[in-house]
């Protein structure tokens, strides 16, 4: 059961941690628990689909199918994090200054918010697929197999929603004048290791070159496969042994949004448009 | 040409060096599934040279093919095979396994 837990864990830790992120990003934002909850279910509904046609997918681009479309899902999640943290430069500031009056900045939020529940989708699909067709193999392989099935589950679940929640409320303890500038990091690093990632599946399906393939490792040092690597690797976007092509996405990334992020700066000092 | 601007191309022409004749290829290895296992769990490939990996799942039911040693990861769905493509390893032992069933699913390919 134990076993079952810890894959169990590991698959929906990113998705878990992403929504934390997300939650502590928009809070005093009216109505957006039912935005991150849109976004769980529809990432839960896309998981079971391609689950269901998981041979489909891998078959499909002359069975470069699944790395397409994870990084596909990852770069869509890369844009709209993006995107988020472009608008809260704009809007951010008086949201933190006085939070009472978020009535109008929350009436503009409406398009940010749908970013940030399409990212949370992104990340339930991407994982949930996976757990999917895991969960499935145990409940195919018998019916002794059902507490193995459904403690595994709850086990693994559980401890996610531990994760989860305890760095929701590290983080809502941020006092608001700062919370924003933080979660705003949080969400640039989150987008940058995503779009590393995304990297390394292209590289895995051929479509990019690795330049250099262990840029280091310290795979001895931290696993990619252990929690904490895991977690790191989700948050900031570790990964034991990059390719060199992992660490120009992610710079790129960085870079990006922190242009953007400037330019809307400006733009935000002048009086409302 | 301005300074990041050689540096960039630099890094193009680079990568294209490097990305070319990896399209030279025709080593192929096949893993076969069954009941989460791998057959044959040790694999001896050459070292230095590019080849392609065919995982056979027999099992009805999928398997996560996983290596962080190679850097590969895919999901082969019951009854179904895929193709990896594996870079040019140096010499050692590079580890993998099914992730679905790990206690049971474990191999190996040796580079010489």
């Amino acid at each position: 059961m134990l076993a079952t837990a810890v894959i169990v864990l590991r698959e929906v830790l990113e998705a878990a941690l992403v929504v934390s992120i997300v939650l502590a990003a928009t809070r005093s934002v009216a109505g957006r628990s039912a935005w991150v909850a849109y976004g769980i279910v529809a990432g839960t509904l896309g998981a079971l689909v391609v689950a269901a046609f998981a041979d489909v997918l891998s078959a499909a681009a002359s069975g470069l199918g699944q790395e397409i479309f994870n990084a596909t899902v990852l770069f869509i999640a890369v844009a709209m994090l993006g995107w988020h943290n472009v608008w809260m430069t704009r809007h951010g500031r008086e949201m933190a200054v006085n939070l009472r009056s978020v009535g109008t900045a929350v009436q503009t939020g409406a398009k940010p918010l749908y970013a940030l529940s399409i990212v949370v989708a992104m990340a339930v699909l991407r994982e949930g697929s996976e757990l999917v067709l895991f969960l499935y193999g145990i409940a195919l392989a018998g019916p002794g197999q059902a507490t193995e099935l459904a403690g595994g589950f709850a086990l693994g679940l559980a401890a996610g929603l531990v994760l989860a929640v305890g760095m929701y409320f590290g983080l809502v303890r941020v006092p608001a004048k700062h919370l924003f500038t933080v979660t705003g990091w949080l969400i640039l690093l989150l987008a940058a290791g995503m779009a590393a990632q995304a990297a390394a599946y292209l590289v895995q399906a051929d479509i990019l070159p690795a330049l250099g393939e262990s840029v280091w490792d310290t795979s001895y040092l931290l696993p990619d496969d252990s929690v904490i690597g895991k977690i790191m690797h989700t948050l900031v976007g570790y990964t034991a042994r990059p390719y060199g092509i992992q660490l120009g996405f992610y710079a790129i990334t960085l870079a990006v949004v922190l242009i953007l992020t400037k330019i809307a700066e400006g733009s935000a000092r002048r009086p409302a448009v | 040409m301005s300074k990041p601007l050689r540096a960039l191309s630099f890094v193009w022409i680079l990568g294209l060096a490097l990305w070319v004749p990896s399209y030279a290829q025709d080593l192929a290895f096949t893993l076969t599934i069954k009941d989460h296992r791998f057959e044959p769990s040790e694999l001896q490939v050459p070292a230095g040279k590019r080849f392609k990996l065919i995982v056979k799942n027999l099992d009805p039911t999928a398997e996560e093919f996983e290596s962080h040693d190679l850097k590969l990861e895919k999901v082969i769905p019951g009854g179904s095979e895929a193709n990896l493509t594996v870079r040019p390893l140096k010499p050692g032992t590079y580890k993998f396994v099914g992730e679905f069933h790990e206690k049971t699913a474990k191999g190996r390919i040796v580079a010489k």
